[in-house]
């Protein structure tokens, strides 16, 4: 077994793992971060759509360049990534566990550790739904911008938040047909714009529907969709058999806490954030103290919010460690929350802002039934 | 009941295109090319406000109010186009000819068409609505792979194109 | 089960070409042409494979869903070894991939 010592030690090497090591890492401190991928950047280089927000959030740059840049950062940083490295496993004082490269068997010791493992794509039953060519939204993204293949010709999409629509924009990219966006809803979740861009390209969205069944022996060969009623129940005659061979999924992802849980943090269920999110407070510290969260671990949301969370943690894990002074912590804190609180703004954004702010009150809650207690043990 | 609106069918209706502080002025239009800013819903985003060498685009606080256009700087150079990330905004001459307005619309499809090319020009919708002849293709290194293309179409189709097909085989063979 | 059909993404507009190294795999025996590198998953599909093993108790198809590793439907035999995630394996040249059976025993590779 090899032993790692180091200060901080990040699980993720995605858009916040790797913001939170350029954060760290400029302050002086010691930063590792481990990835079970062989690529690092995380999601945002299967994002090849230009970023919305301001300037500051690099606003009309595209996702893999943001993902070229931030590699470019974390290589100056002087943190260490390492990759093809799977931490299996999270125990007592702050001790990692990692096989890297499937053979070298790691035991870490970090003061510090920041979980932004991320997050993974919700399933759905119906029949049919295990066939070859049903796959998730962002399974598809990956073949599409990552391994530049097509997962398939002909395609239905379910699902119309900007995952399903920015995928099946992608798609049509890529060279793919899209047949169908399907929404069980009776609006479209997603952004107008990301709608309208596959709308122009005469992709029909079918808001108030659903998939009935998916057919094919060995692979899909075609979908069945269904209209839905106002107590969302399918209509019996409303059926259209679409022919395609691939059904993407994109009805949400739900977060990676695994090794959260294992930890014994504690949680709280916000269904808007994705499901169990490990509690946290304004510093993105968990409950357990000197393991800390960032990005879509602490709730689903997307790339821009989850580099400013990991900016927030890496900051606050870096100033716990003496690296940077109060005050120093506080300004540069300060312009991260600021940030973070444009993003979750407007029309969309004011879901996501009232699921954090549920968070830190459940937070707030525990915090004081600790203190009543006689503090965190 | 039809539902209209972005909400429903991720096409912005007339009533909501009316309301918007991003589109010119029918008069103004008449004019020669304005922008047209298409964005009508409050997401945080502002780049067409920066990308404006004119100052005619404004967002300011908080970043989800709707862009505003001031039409009398606006000259319909087309600079915010390729900068908005929705896609959302497009350049509309309706003074183009006697008979002909000119469209500008981003593209990020490939092959691009070429100049003087006959192609289907499609409104919001995807609908074919006439044919149109490409103008010009801009795709300098700023517009970051967003090319803006220029179509000549009927002049009352100025209003309604947004686009054109996709220069796809493999989509216009499949095409119902 | 069709084993032509091009889908590698040729003139992308937005992603700029990559040199990759040609190499090939052998899917039952079947030469495939594959990039060195890229997950096994990928190069299957792009000679229109999908279809990657067998389920235990009734013998039903399952090929790619999530494609970062985590649901483990895309597990094939490759080298001899059987439940090897596909989409997360790179691949090398002259590499033995098979759809797997049921668990997969070692023994079945070709």
């Amino acid at each position: 077994m090899r032993k790692i010592e180091t200060d901080i030690a990040i699980i993720g090497a995605g858009s916040a793992g790797l913001c939170a090591a350029i954060q760290a890492a400029a302050a002086g401190a010691g930063v590792v971060v481990f990835d079970e991928n062989q690529l690092p950047g995380g999601q945002l280089f299967k994002q090849i759509h230009k970023f919305f927000g301001s300037r500051e959030h690099q606003a009309g740059v595209r996702g893999f360049e943001i993902g070229q840049q931030l590699l470019e950062d974390v290589k100056k940083s002087g943190a260490k990534v390492m990759l093809d490295s799977v931490v299996y496993g999270l125990f007592a004082e702050n001790s990692l566990g990692v096989i890297a490269e499937d053979k070298y068997h790691y035991e870490v010791k970090a003061k510090k550790i920041i979980l932004a493992a991320g997050a993974k794509e919700n399933y759905m039953a119906f029949p049919g739904s295990t066939l070859p060519g049903v796959m998730g939204a962002g399974a598809a993204q990956t073949m599409i911008n990552v391994n530049r293949v097509l997962p398939g010709k002909r395609i239905v999409m379910l699902g119309s938040g900007n995952v399903g629509l920015i995928v099946s924009y992608q798609l049509l990219q890529a060279g793919a047909q899209v047949a169908a966006v399907v929404e069980a809803a009776p609006t479209i979740g997603g952004y107008g714009v990301h709608a309208g861009k596959i709308r122009r390209a005469g992709v029909p969205i079918l808001t108030s529907h659903t998939i009935k069944e998916v057919y094919g022996k060995e692979e899909v060969e075609g979908v069945v969709l269904a209209q839905l009623d106002e107590k969302w129940q399918m209509i019996p005659g409303t059926e259209q058999d679409i022919q395609a061979d691939t059904l993407c999924l994109a009805v949400g992802l739900n977060p990676m806490t695994e090794l959260a849980w294992m930890a014994g943090c504690q949680f709280t269920h916000i269904p808007a954030l994705g499901g169990h999110v490990p509690l946290h407070d304004h510093n993105m510290e968990t409950t357990k103290p000197g393991i800390y969260v960032a990005g879509d671990i602490t709730g689903v949301e997307e790339a821009s919010s989850a580099m400013e969370e990991g900016k927030l943690a890496g900051i606050a894990a870096a100033a716990a460690l003496g690296c940077l002074s109060q005050e120093e912590a506080a300004a540069k804190k300060q312009e991260v929350l600021r940030r973070l609180d444009m993003l979750r703004t407007g029309l969309f954004g004011e879901k996501r802002k009232a699921a954090k702010e549920q968070q830190m009150a459940d937070m707030a809650g525990w915090q004081a039934l600790t203190a009543e207690k006689g503090g965190v043990k | 009941m039809v539902k209209t609106g972005v909400a429903y069918t991720g096409v912005p209706s007339k009533e909501e295109l009316a309301k918007i502080p991003g589109m010119p002025s029918e008069a103004r239009m008449a004019k020669g090319p304005v922008a047209v800013i298409e964005c009508v819903q409050e997401i945080p985003c502002n780049p067409c406000e920066a990308a404006c060498p004119f100052g005619a685009i404004g967002v300011g606080e908080p970043i989800t109010s709707l862009p505003v256009l001031d039409e009398e700087k606006c000259t319909g150079c087309g600079a915010c186009v390729a900068a908005c990330p929705g896609l959302a905004i497009f350049t509309v001459n309706m003074a183009y000819s006697e008979t002909e307005a000119a469209v500008a619309f981003p593209y990020e499809y490939r092959p691009l068409p070429a100049k003087n090319d006959l192609v289907e020009a499609v409104d919001r919708e995807g609908k074919v609505v006439s044919r149109g002849r490409v103008l010009d293709i801009k795709m300098p290194k700023a517009f970051k792979q967003t090319a803006v293309v220029t179509l000549a179409v009927p002049k009352a189709m100025g209003f309604q194109v947004r686009g054109l097909t996709p220069f796809k085989p493999m989509l216009r063979e499949g095409r119902e | 089960m069709s084993l032509s059909g091009e889908r590698r993404i040729q003139e992308h507009p937005i992603l700029p070409e990559v040199a990759r190294k040609q190499v090939t795999i052998y899917y039952d025996g079947q030469a495939i042409s594959a990039y060195e590198g890229e997950p096994i998953a990928a190069a299957l599909m792009s000679a229109g494979l999908r279809s990657f093993r067998r389920t235990v108790k009734k013998g039903e198809p399952r090929g790619i869903f999530c494609a970062i590793g985590r649901c483990t439907d895309c597990m094939m035999i490759v080298n001899g070894k059987p439940n090897i995630r596909t989409c997360v394996t790179p691949v090398e040249d002259g590499m033995r991939v098979s759809r797997q059976l049921g668990y997969g025993k070692a023994e079945e590779a070709k």
